[in-house]
């Protein structure tokens, strides 16, 4: 991957706590799977940083290939790549999201 | 053979190829043959995190995953997990 793309996408996941890359933003999600993660994670009240990778054909691909995972949406807490879809709603379903945001 | 059922098999054919042991259900969520459901169990998941083991099975679909699958949620289980489900 290109190097200036690398370290934008390093030095977003490093400067935000909790940062969701996502397709649409909070308000408008523009696909169920990133709506679901929203609103897991407005349920559980966390403060989170999100990028729209529909806005950026570069960072599209480049976040795909970062994390080595090929769907959007993608969830990175304190630098580190938690899971899409249906790895947050099972960790929020047993307590283990929660759990991770306590200690944050 | 229709395009879903097509490209069902081809899914569990991937997937059977990394995972032999592989028990897999598929449902076409949208009957377009793009949007899917699959629950996979095998042993190879065992002592794995849930992030492993669905990088395990977007590694065994390849390319699907960046053309005919546009989405695919995913169930993750060993055998053991199963049989409690």
């Amino acid at each position: 991957m290109d190097e200036i793309l690398h370290k934008r996408i390093d030095d977003l996941i490093k400067s935000n706590d909790v940062i969701l890359f996502m397709k649409g933003s909070p308000q408008a999600p523009q696909c169920g799977f990133s709506a679901r993660v929203v609103d897991v994670l407005d349920d559980v009240g966390v403060k989170y940083a999100s990028f729209n990778i529909l806005s950026d054909a570069e960072m599209r691909q480049g976040v795909k290939d970062y994390a080595n995972w090929p769907t959007f949406p993608q969830l990175y807490v304190q630098g580190e790549f938690i899971g899409g879809c249906d790895i947050v709603t099972e960790m929020y379903a047993n307590g283990e999201l929660q759990a991770l945001f306590k200690q944050a | 053979m229709n395009a879903s059922q097509a490209i069902e098999t081809e899914i569990e054919r991937r997937l059977r190829a990394a995972m032999p042991d592989a028990r897999i259900e598929l449902r076409d969520l949208t009957s377009t043959a793009d949007h899917w459901q699959a629950v996979v169990v095998s042993a190879a998941f065992e002592g794995k995190t849930p992030v492993a083991r669905q990088r395990a099975v977007f590694a065994a679909l390849g390319e699907m995953m960046h053309g005919p699958i546009h989405a695919l949620t995913l169930k993750t289980l060993t055998p053991a997990q199963a049989r409690q489900a």
